[in-house]
């Protein structure tokens, strides 16, 4: 059964609008089709009346996009969408965090506020601040066990041990250690993310879960990416998630898979395709790393066909089975 | 009836309330830019012994028996402060005419102090006690009150109606006592010349001059200074403001020992706070809460839960002491907010949160709040600004995740003047003192914000990874790791690249970097490897992302 439609002709009086039924009025542009069974007459009702189909109303509007920061990335996806969650996947070196850095600058840039739930505490601070990143308008949360992780900062550091003198970390034999550690490192980033969305007012919060092992990322329960989702809707705040692998299911709107197509060595390296041969003899003082080329492949969008595909040549086909995908490249800020 | 307190030779005066023991000697007060400093005032002694105001400081030295001090702004501002508590102890109502004369209402008073006689004697005995040598006058009306005062040494009582009688006696220099101290002696000294001219030389003879003409001569302002002459003024006492205090306390029956209870007594002094700021258009940047103890052991430590080693003085970062004395049973807390803020639902959750983690370890028998008045922000919202977190929202979040994560784990992050690569620190996140961007004049605005191209990106392992490096060529050639992702032969490598750094420091660092790539099944990823050349291991320290 149609769910009623209250539309304006009910507020004036008239009958409700039911999904696939007409108001049974004849107009004078009613014509009399003779070809009917037993001859009754088949009333033509002109489509004049501005009546939209229940199943046929949108239940809510195409959020907003935003620019990531990188053209390519916004040709294909149309920009990060605003009050939507988006998924970034990839191995190592693929190119995620250099995304993220792109995507926070250009949220600065727009005079936004960012919070950076940092699971790992990976972020590099020298790093963001040459990719553009305002680092007065960047939240950094930092997750972890506080006793292993200490502030770096050459003066005034709480140990007088060289950090790169710490014992290693043996953990193999302190398995249990570091399953608490994980869960613990869990827990932080969640309630985090959950304190931040309540508060409101960023334009981006980014949940960096990239280092987590895939076996913890998917600990988190659906029902909370499902939380997450519903916190961020209808708000101006985008929420960028940065996994392994894709964890979120069906509750992110945009799915970002990355890969390395190749690195950029300078210098006469001959590396290439990821099963590069072993380079020539060169100097190795000769050889320097210029960037990253990074493939992203869409391999989801719940969201308005995005300009990539509107050029497209199959913008009047149904869209096709395989993603789209993009190459673009990075570069080294010594590059 | 009024009173005026007047401190002749003011510059002396402040010299020797700071420095008692010259008053039994030769004092001259020196002033200006060295070095054409001038003396400014002397004391009677030094005027006996032929020193003089605007004679140069190297003629004055040329004495020896004189005590010659500069002019000392601080002391001159704590002889003003001592000034005004010995009026306010005697009248709510004083007016801060200058800084050597104040005016008190009287009215009131006699019924306290006793008769206008002995209120002036008690002032000026105060004033004496105080340090200050003063001349006190008591009149109908606050002017008369003033001029007698810097003309008539001593304490003086002119009874109502008996003003200028009382006035014309007075040199005419009395009616610019107040501005000859001053740079600019222009427009007063223009008029004693004039009035010297005329053969005026005491009150009573401008009392007598006719108005018409005087007005016709000298203006509006020969008028007001032939009023003054004769005491006719008549006004009312501008009275200084006291520094609003905003304090509540409560005195308990029976200790608390709960967090709850405190929450609700806390909560009733916060609206009552608020209330009397709001009342005032005024909000608040600090709390400071003040818990009286019982059955404290004596524990004599001060806590600073900071934690940031070098935090400078102009940091916005909420900071939080705790002192407990030994000698005093007091628990203090001092709430310092980024912004002005005036919501006492935020301010109690603030308070709750810090006393979560910090209890006072004792039961409770008095609670003291104190807010330190500050203007409101007056930040407005426009309707095309970015999404801007609320302070009072923001303020309580970021203590929520202090409290998960660690206070020093969140914050805007800082970076340092080295070259160390981890050169930062964490400091407090604060959305007001950003500074805003202005919008950007491009046409195409979906490209405003992309830049050319993106820059690659290295994710940190904090800790690094130590790694057993096995060198060929002194190139490393192979790693071993305990984490079997970084472990292989090494594909291709760039370097090293030589850091070092703080060399002067105890905390000395130099370094060799290279750039790796380790085959990781079916792609390659990149790594920067350290060596530390000082203490000779091998660190994996991130991957290029």
């Amino acid at each position: 059964m149609s769910t009623a439609v209250v539309s304006t002709s009910a507020a004036e009086g008239r009958l409700f609008v039911f999904d696939d039924e007409v108001v049974p009025e004849v107009s004078s542009h009613a014509s009399l089709d003779p070809a009917t069974e037993g001859g009754c007459p088949r009333m033509v009702f002109p489509s004049a009346i501005p009546v939209t189909p229940a199943s046929r109303l949108e239940a809510r509007p195409a959020p907003e996009m935003a620019s990531s920061g990188i053209s390519a990335l916004d040709d294909l996806t149309g920009g990060l969408p605003r009050g939507c969650l988006t998924e970034i996947c990839g191995p190592a070196s693929s190119g995620r965090t250099t995304v993220l850095l792109a995507a926070l600058a250009a949220a600065t840039r727009r005079g936004e506020f960012c919070a950076l739930i940092d699971a790992s505490d990976a972020l590099d601070p020298n790093s963001a601040a040459a990719g553009g990143v305002d680092l007065e308008r960047l939240l950094w949360v930092r997750c972890g066990d506080s006793s292993s992780q200490k502030d770096h900062s050459p003066r005034g550091h709480e140990s007088t041990e060289n950090p790169l003198h710490r014992k290693d970390q043996n953990r193999g034999d302190r398995t249990g250690v570091c399953n608490k550690n994980s869960e613990r490192r869990l827990e932080q980033v969640l309630r985090a993310t959950d304190l931040l969305l309540e508060s409101g007012g960023f334009g981006l919060i980014v949940l960096d879960l990239a280092d987590l092992p895939p076996q913890d990322a998917r600990r988190i329960p659906l029902s909370t990416w499902f939380r997450f989702r519903r916190a961020v809707e209808n708000k101006p705040t985008i929420l960028l998630a940065l996994e392994p692998q894709p964890i979120a299911g069906s509750c992110s709107s945009l799915l970002l898979q990355f890969s390395v197509t190749s690195c950029c060595p300078g210098g006469n390296s001959t590396a290439g395709s990821p099963q590069m041969e072993a380079p020539k003899k060169q100097p190795t003082h000769s050889q320097l790393l210029t960037g990253l080329d990074i493939a992203a492949e869409l391999v989801r969008s719940r969201l308005v066909r995005s300009s990539f595909e509107a050029h497209s040549p199959l913008k009047n086909r149904r869209k096709p089975a395989h993603s789209i995908a993009v190459v673009f490249t990075s570069k080294t800020a010594w590059g | 009836m009024f009173a005026c307190i007047y401190v002749p030779n003011f510059f002396v005066a402040a010299a020797l309330c700071a420095e008692p023991e010259l008053k039994k000697r030769a004092v001259a007060i020196v002033g200006g830019k060295p070095p054409l400093e001038k003396v400014i005032a002397v004391n009677e002694k030094a005027g006996s012994m032929g020193i003089a105001a605007g004679m140069t400081k190297a003629q004055a030295e040329l004495c020896a028996e004189l005590a010659l001090r500069s002019r000392s702004e601080l002391q001159e501002s704590t002889a003003h402060a001592a000034l005004l508590d010995c009026a306010q102890s005697f009248s709510p109502c004083v007016e801060d005419t200058a800084s050597d004369t104040v005016l008190l209402d009287l009215a009131g008073m006699q019924s306290l102090f006793g008769s206008l006689p002995e209120i002036s004697q008690a002032i000026a005995a105060r004033a004496v006690a105080l340090g200050l040598k003063v001349n006190v006058t008591a009149a109908a009306n606050p002017d008369a009150a003033l001029v007698a005062a810097r003309g008539s040494p001593g304490v003086t009582v002119i009874p109502a109606g008996q003003e200028a009688d009382r006035l014309g006696n007075l040199p005419i220099e009395v009616l610019f006592a107040g501005c000859l101290e001053v740079d600019s002696k222009e427009e007063p000294a223009r008029f004693l010349e004039t009035f010297d001219r005329w053969g005026i030389h005491d009150l009573r003879a401008l009392a007598a001059l006719p108005e018409v003409g005087l007005s016709e001569r000298l203006g509006q302002e020969g008028l007001r200074l032939q009023q003054l002459a004769r005491g006719a003024v008549s006004r009312t006492l501008v009275p200084i403001e006291a520094p609003p205090i905003f304090e509540e306390a409560v005195e308990l029956e029976h200790p608390i020992v709960l967090l709850e209870p405190l929450a609700f007594l806390l909560n009733r002094l916060l609206e009552q706070i608020c209330a009397r700021l709001g009342l005032r258009a005024l909000a608040t940047q600090e709390l400071r809460l003040t818990l009286e103890l019982s059955n404290l052991t004596g524990i004599d430590d001060e806590f600073d839960n900071s934690g940031i080693p070098s935090e400078s003085d102009e940091s916005v970062e909420t900071r939080i002491t705790s002192q407990i004395c030994s000698r005093r049973t007091k628990f203090i807390r001092k709430l310092n907010l980024p912004l002005p803020m005036l919501n006492p639902k935020v301010f109690l959750k603030l308070l709750q949160l810090d006393l979560s983690a910090h209890p006072p370890g004792a039961p409770i028998t008095k609670i003291h709040l104190a807010a330190e008045p500050a203007r409101p922000r007056p930040g407005q919202a426009g309707l095309f600004v970015p999404p801007t977190p609320e302070p009072e929202k923001l303020e309580l979040t970021l203590a929520r995740i202090a409290g998960i994560v660690g206070k020093q784990k969140v914050g805007a992050v800082e970076l340092l003047d080295t070259h160390h690569p981890e050169g930062f620190r964490m400091r407090g996140f604060v959305t007001g003192l950003v500074r805003k961007i202005s919008p950007r004049k491009n046409s195409d605005s979906g490209r405003a914000d992309t830049a050319e191209s993106a820059v690659t990106a290295l994710r940190r392992f904090r800790p690094p990874w130590r790694t057993q490096v096995t060198l060929e060529d002194g190139e490393p050639k192979y790693l071993v790791c305990s984490k079997k992702d970084m472990q292989g032969e090494v594909l291709w490598k760039a370097g090293p690249w030589r850091f070092s750094g703080d060399w002067w420091e105890r905390e000395a660092w130099s370094r060799d970097e290279w750039d790796i790539a380790l085959q990781a099944g079916d792609t390659l990823t990149l790594y920067r490897l350290v060596h530390d050349r000082l203490g000779g291991g091998w660190f994996v320290e991130g991957t290029y992302d």
